[in-house]
């Protein structure tokens, strides 16, 4: 049996009289890919900004597993959670849209690769040197994502799907143990979801991580998924394999109401 | 790969040196006088007091409205240690001195402030800057609003030459380097350079402190080179000069500031016969220039030597050209 890498219990958050999230407690195993779908406003991204530290439970607690053991991460900010490994893409892409592809990478690679401030203002041979140890890793990564010939152009200037594709692979930079992926075939055409749907299996097998989906596409939902949790009005309705959720009654009537 | 380096270093070195000379020999052929000697010398200290203040604004994105503060401290630093140390050593120290008082206050106002999204600094520093003026006006060791005079002068026009092209590397560097693109990627989006592990008021912090010690380097050089301090130098209307700088400068782009400052300080010159009539021509130019420019002259464009002498043939110095 595989560990547990991501725990939460009980987890809840009220903003004023709507609680978002309801008393949600799920796993995730380490490797797992574990999908999270819902209706509009079930509170699938609120519960990943509880997980990724963007908001501060009102009760229960998130552990995930480091150094050995489960840890509680309830009250350490969203830098510190990246540090421990865990990194994120966003419904609404938030790319570094003023710099190039190559230094949105690098960028995600701050906080793993330590580097002195003076050294770079005195321009020393060992600046030099890490800056160009960095940069090879940085291009190595987006050459197993096909995106090197691209590396120089402004985030900005990239079209829809490959700027998806760049806050993925800017997440992988930081080289973490759970992924979060917000929603990534929103707004992207059949073709592109299918190249998708390829670069999330080969990120799971290549980089061996816990990968946590939201998604709406449901062809692309039940593709990867080995599991589901489903989520309505804050709770968690049903959890299970995809077949499962796909026969589930109480999921069925969520999703296209109760049969007249 | 180093060659690059090494080439490009040295272009840069030639051109500084090149002003340097070309400076030089005017003086000799008293194409500049003693006017536009003084002039030299505060186009450099607005210089390096608006590169520091677009670090803080155009690189990290934070809004400080209270450099004259940060100026007035190195600028009381400088006159009262150098006038009791009336040595090069001591204005040194008082130099130093300043720049770390600055910068501690910096800290002070900055780690409170800048945990918080948004613009909480424009006020903070707008009431900090305040702060320090009225204290100057009132403590006994400042002299209060009479300021103190007959400041020894260590300051000439290679001195300040010497520490503008010293700022510019100082940031320039900085900017181009690990943190300098962690500081930008807080700019542009605070929520996703959390999420990737970056410390953000840690960077913006960095930025700011930065920022506010060149802004006292500045007014210790100004305090030797006027020889005289008064805490009206350095009212809420210094802060605007400063930040008319960066902002017609391009707000982001290092080069701009560096070209509006001495644009700045020679068109000062040049209104100068044009009696009372002078500040209203310097706000027409502003307004134009905001009218048609509102990113600034420059916007965030940055002068590159690299791209403008190596460009031709100096594609193999990057291994993953371009496919476009």
């Amino acid at each position: 049996m595989t560990r547990t890498i991501l725990k939460t219990r009980d987890l809840s958050v009220r903003f004023g009289g709507v609680t978002a999230v309801d008393q949600v407690s799920i796993e995730a195993r380490e490797n797992e890919l574990v999908g999270l779908i819902g209706p509009n406003g079930a509170g699938k991204t609120t519960l990943f900004n509880l997980l990724t530290g963007v908001y501060k439970p009102t009760n229960g607690e998130v552990s995930i597993f480091s150094n050995d053991k489960l840890i509680n991460i309830n009250q350490l900010s969203p830098y510190k959670r990246s540090q421990l490994g865990i990194a994120r893409t966003f419904q609404n892409i938030r790319l570094f849209k003023s710099r190039t592809v190559l230094e949105n990478v690098l960028i995600a690679m701050t906080a793993k690769n330590k580097s002195y401030s003076l050294q770079a203002i005195l321009r020393t041979p060992s600046f030099y040197k890490n800056e160009e140890k960095r940069q090879q890793q940085a291009m190595a990564l987006l050459d197993i994502f096909g995106m090197t010939n691209v590396a120089d152009e402004l985030a900005d200037n990239l079209s829809y799907g490959q700027q998806r594709r760049l806050e993925i692979v800017r997440a992988l930079a930081t080289k973490p143990a759970i992924l979060f992926l917000d929603e990534p075939a929103a707004g992207m055409n059949p073709q592109e979801t299918k190249e998708l749907t390829d670069l999330i299996k080969q990120i799971q097998v290549q980089f061996k991580m816990t990968i946590i989906l939201i998604e709406h596409d449901m062809n692309l939902v039940m593709a990867v998924s080995e599991r589901l949790y489903v989520l309505e009005y804050g709770k968690v309705l049903a959890t299970g394999t995809p077949i499962e959720i796909q026969n589930n009654p109480a999921v069925i009537k969520a999703y296209l109401g109760e049969e007249g | 790969m180093d060659k690059t380096h090494i080439k490009y270093t040295l272009s840069w070195a030639t051109l500084a040196l090149m002003i340097f000379i070309l400076i030089f020999v005017m003086t000799i052929f008293n194409i500049i006088g003693p006017y536009g000697m003084t002039t030299i010398v505060l186009i450099g200290i607005n210089l390096i007091a608006a590169v520091g203040l677009n670090l803080v604004i155009g690189m990290s994105g934070q809004f400080s409205l209270g450099h004259a503060g940060f100026m007035a401290i190195g600028a009381y630093a400088t006159a009262l240690i150098a006038t009791a140390i009336p040595t090069v050593f001591g204005f040194v120290i008082s130099l130093l001195i300043g720049a770390t008082l600055s910068g501690i206050v910096a800290l002070i106002v900055g780690i409170p402030t800048l945990r918080l999204r948004g613009d909480y600094l424009a006020i903070a520093t707008l009431g900090v800057a305040e702060i320090i003026r009225i204290l100057i006006m009132n403590l006994k060791i400042t002299r209060g609003p009479a300021g103190i005079f007959a400041i020894p002068s260590f300051v000439n026009w290679q001195v300040v030459f010497g520490l503008s092209v010293l700022t510019i590397i100082v940031v320039v560097n900085l900017v181009r380097s690990t943190t300098g693109r962690a500081i930008i990627a807080v700019r542009d989006n605070e929520i996703a350079a959390e999420s990737l592990g970056i410390n953000t008021t840690k960077y913006k912090v960095i930025a700011f402190v930065i920022g506010a010690m060149l802004a006292a380097l500045a007014g210790g050089l100004r305090a030797s080179f006027i020889q005289s301090v008064s805490p009206q130098d350095y009212s809420f209307m210094q802060s605007i000069t400063i930040l008319i700088i960066v902002v017609l400068g391009g707000i982001g782009s290092i080069s701009g500031t560096v070209i509006t400052a001495v644009a700045l300080g020679i068109l000062d010159v040049v209104l100068q016969s044009f009696g009372s009539l002078r500040m209203v021509i310097y706000a027409l130019i502003l307004i134009i220039v905001m009218l048609f420019r509102p990113q600034g002259l420059l916007g965030t464009f940055e002068f590159s030597l690299k791209t403008m002498l190596f460009s031709s043939g100096g594609d193999n110095d990057k291994d993953h050209s371009k496919n476009a």
